[in-house]
């Protein structure tokens, strides 16, 4: 295994057409993340996928997975990874237990070490009951948990998951998120998704496309920091009116406040520098005596930075 | 060897896919059907056109044993030509129209891997039904008229084969090139209804598949015949056909 990333895209571009799907995408996965690939329908998401697995050939760029060229009919490059698609297909007329074990002979997992791994796999997707019944059979919950049974079952350096909670109701979507954050310690996941409150639990670093393009990547929480807004949230304790009253009539008269508003026993307070301004809150908090439950800075949600970035992008586009 | 890699454990697949989806079962039980039927039919004949006739009087030449067999060519050939479209038909294009290509080949798989199982387990398939019609065939002849030479009939039963490994193996090509198993059929009944038209030239028809018919009644009649032509024919044939199906699919986007 080399330190290098496992994913890296040089200017990747993929035509259909007179439709560019990716146009010129230059991203590196590093491994042991979970890595949560972001966009709007038709943002290149799949696109980037089906090249990655090689399943599509790019019109132009390159894409390597652990140094390995991606393209049609290399198995070396299939070796390395456990793909889900976002609408898998299966043999109906096959068990579970033999499609898991069809793909490990596949991966050249052989004798007890095979059953070894298809059971505990069987065991970890929760398919453990329902291995020996046909596929055909199965439920879409079911297809969608084998699915990522058959992606993980020979333990692939980088699991490539499209859309894997689609089809999941509450209780599984969970599973499946808790299982991604199990899976960081053995593998690199690399996810699309389109529930941007999946990503934020499990993802450490995510990339966002739109258009075919990147539109930016880098760790979920410097994204976060970059694009936290100069807001502060003091939360005092209760029956303090007065000091309270005196603190937002300070902040009102400071020039490094712009706008300070109370609602419901809390004041949110906007600072020109989020840096000084933290500290210069905290020492007027200080002065006036107020005493406080909580104090943070407001920080964005991921969807908030998500559609001020898309958003953004078309707007420049748009121009 | 990446290439190839895979290739043991797929044809272990396809086989198995051939059994569950009753494909080889019910290929091979009609294929016995007409094996035990053409020498039955040939024997009947002149009874039944004489049950249907009544008094019309409509002459019936005595069933004989090359009566029998020429049956037994003429069935395996129309049916089985059949048979060898419909099996072949959806091996490539109903995968990728199902997407279970996508979810084979995003595993350590070589495409040559993926095609040489499917045209593997396609020949196995037809081999073993050929093989159980001949063996019916034979064991009906024998019965109904003299014992045939036993090798003349495996002879019969590998020119068969052959013929119809060959109109498999165009409707193979079919099936990679195009994502519909009905579009690939439809090529496949187009070369066999044109092969047959084709055969009908002498000159022509010694190197096409129907070609293969000759020789293949004179082996099962105890004679000898000139195989090396036909067989080296539909032999570059299915290498041909397999060599453009292999060219086309190791750089296709599923």
């Amino acid at each position: 295994m080399t330190d290098g990333p496992i994913v890296r895209t040089i200017g990747l571009t993929k035509r259909y057409g007179p439709i560019v799907a990716l146009d010129g995408l230059d991203l590196e996965v590093p491994r042991g993340v979970v890595f949560g690939l972001l966009g709007p329908n038709g943002a290149g998401k799949t696109t980037t996928i089906r090249l990655l697995t090689g399943l599509a050939r790019p019109t132009a760029g390159r894409a390597e997975v652990a140094g390995v060229a991606a393209g049609p009919d290399t198995p070396e490059l299939q070796r390395r990874i456990g793909y889900l698609d976002q609408d898998p297909r299966f043999y109906g007329w096959m068990r579970g237990r033999e499609l898991l074990e069809l793909v490990g002979q596949l991966h050249g997992l052989r004798g007890a070490r095979l059953r070894g791994r298809v059971t505990e796999t069987l065991a970890r997707v929760g398919l453990s009951d329902a291995a020996e019944r046909r596929i055909g059979g199965y439920s879409g919950g079911m297809r969608q948990r084998l699915g990522i049974g058959q992606a993980i079952v020979a333990e692939p350096e980088l699991l490539i998951l499209d859309e894997p909670v689609s089809s999941l109701d509450p209780e599984g979507r969970r599973d499946l998120l808790a299982l991604v954050g199990e899976l960081r310690a053995s593998s690199t996941v690399v996810f699309s998704t389109h529930v941007l409150a999946d990503v934020e639990r499990v993802c450490d670093r995510v990339a966002i496309l739109d258009q075919g393009r990147l539109v930016t990547d880098g760790p979920l929480d410097a994204l976060l920091e970059e694009y936290a807004g100069p807001v502060y949230r003091l939360d005092p304790e209760p029956g303090q009116a007065a000091q309270v009253a005196a603190l937002v009539a300070a902040l009102d008269a400071a020039d490094w406040v712009t706008t300070v508003v109370v609602d419901g026993g809390v004041v949110s307070v906007s600072v020109r520098d989020p840096a000084a301004g933290g500290r210069a809150l905290l020492g007027a908090v200080v002065d006036a005596g107020v005493a406080l439950v909580g104090f943070e800075r407001q920080r964005p949600t991921l969807e908030d930075v998500f559609l001020r970035l898309v958003g953004r992008d078309r707007d420049e586009a748009a121009a | 060897m990446s290439a190839l890699a895979g290739f043991g454990v797929l044809i272990r697949k396809e086989l198995l896919e051939s059994v569950r989806t009753f494909r080889l079962p019910i290929v091979v039980g009609l294929f016995a059907v007409v094996g035990i039927g053409s020498p039955l039919l040939a024997r009947f004949t002149p009874e039944i056109v004489e049950a249907l006739a009544g008094d019309m009087g409509i002459p019936v030449p005595t069933p004989t044993i090359e009566a029998a067999i020429d049956q037994l060519l003429k069935n395996v050939a129309q049916f089985g030509g059949l048979t060898a479209i419909l099996l072949a038909m959806g091996s490539v294009a109903a995968e990728k129209e199902r997407g279970t290509a996508a979810l084979l080949l995003t595993k350590p798989v070589g495409r040559a891997a993926f095609l040489g199982a499917k045209v593997a387990a396609l020949g196995l398939v037809l081999l073993t039904a050929v093989a159980v019609a001949t063996v019916g065939g034979w064991i009906y002849t024998a019965i109904l008229f003299e014992t045939p030479s036993a090798g003349g009939f495996a002879g019969l039963g590998v020119l068969v084969w052959l013929s119809l490994f060959a109109y498999a193996a165009i409707t193979f090509v079919a099936s990679t090139l195009t994502r519909s198993a009905l579009a690939a059929a439809g090529i496949g009944f187009v070369a066999l209804v044109g092969l047959g038209i084709a055969s009908a030239f002498p000159e022509v028809g010694r190197f096409l598949p129907p070609g293969l018919g000759e020789p293949a009644r004179a082996l099962a009649l105890g004679g000898g015949a000139e195989v090396a032509v036909p067989v080296s024919a539909a032999v570059v044939l299915l290498v041909a056909c397999l060599g453009v199906a292999w060219a086309a699919f190791r750089r296709q986007e599923l």
